[in-house]
């Protein structure tokens, strides 16, 4: 069975541009909340810009929470977080308050507090691969990606795949099992960001 | 380390290509589309498009256009012009833009760019502010609806961060498609005053004005004449930039 892979919209933006860089490297995505679509779907994309709390009411007003984590937690299915959609597993974020998330990875969502940078941090920036993830097959270490965002994943390092450094050190890329995510936006770091994408559609279930 | 950007600013009057000089003298200088996929072709770091007359005609921006763009755009891309709702905001980055630039609007009602910013993150929210030098040398903001305001451009800035904008937009009208330099001036004096990242915007004619502001204390530079008459490319600033010592992505 060839994959089908879903493009999870909850309000968020930036849905056509991951869509797009999808069938550029030759895979088609739908974008959907529908919750049938989801479970038929054999890999969940969830991209997403904006505040972390109005993410995770949207989620929750479509019925989509149970169904992530059933899809996710309990079937396994590859997953790939993108930008807010990494930070969304974490299990809290401080963002506007304290809102909690999906819960999936020990973490939590902060501000960058150094008062000698400027936020948010947008931008190129080079990820340093920490543990080896093939997300990143074909792409040189240190390569630049894009990002924008104002508050940053804070966890152990265990999971982490990519480090970036923004005054300190913070994780720009996440894997557990089948569970992957990247603080930075592939769909806009042109070259090696398509080749991310690429590497996700060409992966195969555990 | 976070690289110095380098934008191509495309301008739009009337869905066609333009470029101007001081904000006049529009020459339409081809098609949108095609412009697009040769900057996405030369790898640039981000592009953005403002529609000028959006704002007076009270025209909505083309979301048909921005879908046609963003199409061929790998990059970050920034959309403004007659962006005065939330639910304009909801239709360009649903359409395929990533941030979106305000100018009348944040003028008009300072408080849309706190309910923008609160709903869709800083990070999506440029202000753009535009600057003129009276003949007395002080800063004036100039807006093309509203004519001149009589408000301090720096503070206007600072009120801009507090309200929630995660970016501003500083182009020097003065220096607009005139390619001697960028207001370095203005942009010191600027940089000063706002801890977010600023976009320089208007005078570059050669490489080296981007390293000229950059260490005045631009983040990223826009610029579009040099990209239009000239023969040099965004990756021909960015090997000078390096030269400079310099960070950005070759």
């Amino acid at each position: 069975m060839s994959d089908s892979i879903v493009i999870i919209d909850y309000g968020m933006g930036n849905l056509r541009s991951v869509q797009k860089a999808f069938e550029h490297v030759g895979a088609s995505a739908v974008i959907s909340n529908d919750p049938i679509v989801i479970k038929n779907s054999t890999k969940i994309v969830l991209p997403g810009v904006g505040a972390f709390k109005d993410a995770m009411q949207n989620l929750e007003s479509l019925g989509l929470i149970h169904v992530l984590n059933t899809e996710v937690i309990e079937k396994k299915k590859l997953f790939l977080g993108i930008c807010l959609g990494m930070q969304i597993i974490a299990k809290k974020s401080y963002e506007f308050g304290e809102t909690e998330g999906l819960g999936w990875i020990d973490a939590e969502i902060v501000r960058f507090t150094d008062t000698a940078l400027k936020v948010p941090h947008v931008g190129w920036n080079s990820v340093e691969f920490e543990h080896s993830s093939p997300l990143f097959d074909g792409i040189p270490d240190e390569s630049d990606f894009y990002f924008v965002h104002s508050y940053y994943f804070d966890a152990d390092h265990h999971y982490a795949s990519g480090i970036t450094e923004y005054g300190d050190k913070f994780i720009s890329a996440i894997q557990k099992e089948n569970i992957f995510a990247v603080q930075f936006h592939p769909e806009k770091s042109q070259k090696y960001g398509l080749k991310i994408i690429e590497n996700f559609v060409g992966l195969t279930s555990c | 380390m976070l690289k110095h950007r380098i934008i191509p600013c495309v301008l739009l009057k009337n869905w066609q290509l333009v470029k101007s000089i001081q904000f006049r003298d529009f020459r339409t200088i081809g098609h949108p589309i095609s412009t697009v996929r040769i900057y996405n072709a030369r790898n640039v770091d981000e592009l953005i498009v403002l529609d000028i007359d959006a704002s007076i005609n009270n025209e909505e921006i083309n979301l048909e256009l921005i879908r046609d763009m963003s199409d061929e755009c790998f990059m970050p891309l920034t959309i403004g012009g007659g962006i005065r709702t939330i639910e304009n905001i909801y239709q360009v980055l649903n359409a395929g833009a990533d941030k979106i630039a305000i100018n009348t609007e944040a003028l008009e009602n300072p408080d849309f760019i706190r309910q923008a910013s609160n709903i869709f993150g800083s990070q999506c929210i440029v202000v753009s502010i535009d600057v003129k030098r009276t003949e007395e040398g002080q800063y004036k903001i100039y807006n093309k609806k509203l004519g001149e305001i009589e408000r301090d451009p720096f503070h206007w800035a600072k009120e801009c961060e507090s309200l929630g904008a995660g970016e501003i937009l500083l182009t020097s009208i003065d220096n607009e498609g005139l390619q001697n330099g960028y207001n370095l001036e203005l942009l010191s004096k600027m940089a000063k005053f706002v801890n977010i990242p600023i976009i320089i915007n208007g005078g570059c004619g050669i490489p080296q004005h981007c390293s000229d502001a950059i260490m005045s204390g631009a983040d990223a530079v826009a610029a579009s004449s040099i990209f239009h008459f000239s023969q040099f490319t965004p990756n021909d600033i960015k090997t000078d930039m390096k030269q400079n010592g310099l960070s950005v992505r070759i």
